[in-house]
């Protein structure tokens, strides 16, 4: 049985739909990333299951234990806020301690947790300073340390790497998925940053609108997205409607002037996408898609390339592995195996 | 769906304070100004204008209103002009100055008024230092007395009242981006064109409501106008507070009260709401 | 901006300066007279008109009233302040602006009007000339200013701080007394000795409703000056004066005058 069971899950205001209808079930001891663009309900999930919001429709279980009904200040979760909302007045070891206060947990064990905790994310020797006088980054760890000493059931994370820059978020993300996988705790994190959600957790919901569009582990949400937008948002992709071709060149579909060889597997109906590192740059042949290199980007361990071509413009990602990459408007001409393109539903609705 | 409390239940003790000693004591003054008072009969609880149709048509009340409002309206004119200078220079010092003089001008805002009147009615006076210091200066062949003149109440008036000019002006100027001045000298602008064309049109909105403030509360006041004015020169203030405790006759000095009260309500609130208007868009000042 | 003033500008500003401490010197200086009337030291500084206030219970008596007056008023008026204020600060419900307008509405009340209808309202209810109803009618005088600042500091306060003491099993007496008040501190003291001082101060509204057991030291010092102004009246004044340039100084070191009055937006 899931251990937090989230089941038709709604919220409206007024007209405003900021969540519909989601299903969702979460193993104990999982990390599970809520990602979608600004205003698709991630956020408002968070705040229902916190207790914060109050659900318009569905239900909310803990362990087995419907949670609708019982108080924020009760449901023992432990939550990390985007600012991280540290107490200003209080020191980075009382703010840890402030959740065993409330547990009316005696003195001396209560240290010995707020030590552990602190070392746990690496400032015990931080213990007695205030937040006005830490950096961004340990702010965000005591905030992680508050939450977690608490033994929560259940650690939610909205958005808490975002106010860092890109070199400490990515130290962060390590240290994160290496500190949840010691401590155990089911985990819920809060992000718009694609690549965030793809290297920490066990499994991604990728959200639109208020509605899930796929829930997923992250390599097959990437390898084969549900639906145009899920392909769209978690990396970059090429949209594609291949047409099935009949007669003698039948069990081929054709995009543009490349009639693509399908192996055996079904033509594609409506959309597909294909990933732009899925695309190899050929020598011209039937099965190819010519076109002209737009522009191209050095990105150090790999090249961006823009093509032009007669079904629009094409993403190419090649590997700086040596082999020569296409000058600017030079004629290329592109390749991709038949079972790189995953078939999308044309709309966005599952 | 939290354990915050409504905002009126937290609300509740405050407003209930208010309800009973603000709005029934309000309340009160305004109905009885519509009762009659006899002389020997006390007040009687006939329901009419009477005390408003006297007030209207009495010469004294005439003059009584007219000094007031002619008080208030010197007063505001000094007070703009002194207040917006000194708001000026002062945003131009150093910040040690800055400090110490601003703790100067709004200082004697937490000295009980009595006192700061009392300081004047010593300077005034024909054996007062100002009369001394006049006629050693040849400005004046005899002792100038300014006690129990209008003159001497609006200098008075002034000096209470110009802090809060200062604050409205300085306000404002906090608020100006300093590169606008600059901007404007890099383009040839004289220290006065800027100060004409870049600085005042942006404090206005202190300006403006700061006389508003100073014009309510001047012709509000009681204690200066009282000390320095004496019993001869009555305003509005004083005039009410004559009625009610000296000659018991309540209704009318409540009617007094409210011409007084509704005249600087709708000063300050279409005064600010006008300034809102042709203001706020430009300056963004979006209050919470 | 670093422009510099002329000496026009700064003429101006030191004459403008002299006619503000023109009065409060006047009163200082007078209140050294070792004559019996209204004169400058013009013979040497005496300190006969201080020691004359301790023989004269009337202004001593008044003083201590006016302390204890101030201070229960500012204590009271602050603690209708702070649920107020967290109830405007947090969140936009409808009606706020129509509370907070009512909330300030004394301000623009002149306090001849509220001197009469308290009057009134006190002869009515039985409460004229009693401690209760001069200090009823003092906190609706200071309340605004004590609301101000305590909302000035309120309206600070990070809303995810209530919700992650929430979250962490605190109730809500809890998060207010561990967390609200030690961080909206601040305004609460500076909203209590504004209301503290404003009260102390207060003069018109006082004359109308003081009797002779509530007498205030404003009102105590305007009747004395209605009879006649003399060299005691002044040393009294002189002497409130030192007192409260000392409140100056501590306030400004403390807090910050330009705060207190200017204050950084609303």
């Amino acid at each position: 049985m899931a251990y937090l069971a989230l089941k038709g899950l709604t919220k409206r205001y007024g007209d405003l739909v900021a969540v519909e209808g989601l299903d969702l079930a979460v193993e104990r001891g999982e990390f599970i990333s809520l990602l979608g663009p600004s205003g698709c309900g991630k956020t408002t999930t968070l705040h229902m299951i916190a207790g914060f919001v109050e659900p318009t429709s569905g239900s909310i279980e803990l362990d087995g234990q419907a949670l609708d009904k019982v108080p924020a200040n009760k449901r023992g979760l432990g939550i990390v806020f985007q600012n991280y909302a540290l107490f200003p007045h209080m020191t980075a070891a009382e703010n840890v301690a402030f959740g065993l206060e409330m547990q009316k947990m005696p003195r001396r064990e209560r240290d010995t947790r707020v030590h552990e905790a602190l070392q746990l994310v690496g400032l015990a020797h931080l213990a007695d300073r205030h937040p006005a006088r830490m950096s961004g980054g340990q702010q965000q760890r005591v905030a992680l340390a508050r939450a977690l000493v608490i033994r929560p059931s259940v650690l939610l994370l909205d958005e808490p790497l975002s106010n860092l820059d890109a070199k400490l978020r990515e130290e962060m993300q390590l240290e994160l998925r290496s500190i949840q996988r010691t401590v155990g705790t089911t985990t819920i994190l809060v992000t718009h940053d694609q690549s965030e959600a793809l290297a920490l957790s066990d499994r991604i919901v990728v959200m639109n609108q208020g509605r899930v569009e796929q829930v997923a582990d992250p390599f097959s949400a990437y390898e084969g997205p549900a639906s145009g937008f899920v392909g769209g948002f978690l990396g970059k992709a090429n949209v594609f409607t291949p047409q099935a071709e009949s007669g003698e060149a039948a069990g081929r579909a054709r995009i543009g002037e490349a009639s693509i060889p399908m192996d055996g597997l079904p033509v594609p109906r409506g959309t597909v996408i294909v990933r732009p590192e899925k695309i190899l740059f050929s020598e011209p042949a039937a099965c190819a898609l010519p076109g002209r290199m737009k522009a191209r980007v050095f990105q150090g361990n790999h090249w961006l390339c823009q093509v032009e071509t007669s079904v629009g413009e094409v993403l190419v990602i090649r590997q700086n592995d040596g082999v020569p990459v296409p000058d600017e408007g030079q004629p290329v001409h592109l390749r991709w195996r038949a079972r790189d393109m995953c078939p999308v539903d044309s709309g966005t609705r599952p | 769906m939290n354990a915050r409390l409504n905002p009126w239940l937290l609300s509740a003790p405050a407003l209930v304070v208010y309800a009973t000693f603000l709005v029934v004591p309000l309340f009160l003054v305004f109905l009885i100004s519509f009762f009659n008072f006899e002389f020997y009969g006390g007040i009687e609880q006939a329901f009419s204008l009477a005390n408003y149709r006297d007030i209207v048509t009495d010469s004294y009340y005439y003059e009584v209103y007219a000094r007031t409002f002619g008080v208030a309206a010197a007063v505001t004119v000094v007070s703009l002009l002194l207040g917006t200078a000194e708001a000026y220079v002062l945003s131009r010092m150093s910040n040690r100055w800055k400090g110490i003089f601003l703790m100067v001008v709004l200082g004697p805002l937490l000295i009980s008024v009595v006192v700061r009147t009392l300081g004047w009615a010593l300077l005034f006076g024909s054996t007062g230092l100002i009369s001394q210091g006049l006629m050693a200066l040849g400005l004046a062949s005899a002792p100038v007395n300014l006690m129990y003149s209008n003159t001497g109440v609006i200098i008075a008036l002034t000096h209470v009242l110009v802090p809060f000019m200062v604050i409205s002006v300085w306000a404002s100027l906090q608020r100006i981006n300093p590169s606008t001045e600059a901007a404007a000298l890099s383009l040839g602008a004289s220290q006065f064109t800027v100060l004409r064309r870049v600085i005042v049109p942006q404090i206005m909105p202190g300006i403006l409501s700061g006389s508003i403030m100073v014009f309510a509360m001047a012709a509000s006041a009681f204690a200066t106008p009282a000390i320095i004015g004496g019993r001869r020169l009555k305003n509005v203030a004083t005039a009410a507070y004559d009625e009610f405790l000296n000659t018991l006759n309540w209704p009318l000095g409540a009617a007094l009260a409210m011409l007084l009260l509704l005249a600087t309500v709708l000063v300050l609130v279409s005064a600010n709401r006008m300034i809102e208007r042709r203001y706020g868009a430009i300056f963004n000042q979006g209050q919470r | 901006m670093n422009f510099r003033n002329g000496p026009l500008a700064l003429l101006f500003h030191v004459l403008f300066i002299g006619f503000i401490l023109a009065p409060i010197v006047m009163v200082c200086a007078v209140a050294f007279t070792s004559e019996g009337f209204i004169s400058l030291p013009a013979n040497g500084l005496s300190l006969r008109w201080f020691k004359a206030i301790l023989d004269n219970p009337r202004f001593i008596d008044a003083f201590w009233f006016s302390l204890g007056l101030g201070a229960l008023s500012a204590t009271i008026a602050v603690s209708l302040a702070v649920p107020g204020a967290l109830a405007l600060a947090r969140s936009r419900f409808r009606g706020r602006e129509a509370l907070l307008a009512f909330f300030m509405s004394p301000l623009m009340i002149p306090h001849v009007v509220l001197g009469l209808a308290f009057l009134k309202f006190f002869t009515s209810a039985g409460l004229v000339g009693t401690y209760f109803g001069l200090v009823m009618a003092h906190i609706i005088i200071v309340m605004p200013y004590a609301l101000r600042l305590v909302l000035a500091s309120a309206t600070g306060l990070d809303p995810a701080l209530e919700r992650a003491a929430q979250s962490l099993g605190a109730t809500g007496w809890t998060t207010f007394r561990r967390i609200v008040l030690p961080l909206i501190l601040p305004g609460v003291i500076s909203g209590w000795v504004i209301a503290f001082i404003t009260s102390f101060d207060e003069l018109t509204m006082s004359i109308f409703i003081a009797s002779p057991s509530t007498t205030t030291l404003p009102v105590r010092i305007f009747l004395q000056i209605e009879d006649t102004i003399d060299p005691l009246v002044t040393a009294v004044s002189a002497a409130l004066i030192y007192a409260t340039v000392l409140v100056i100084f501590v306030l400004d070191r403390a807090v910050g005058l330009e705060k207190l009055f200017v204050g950084k937006g609303r």
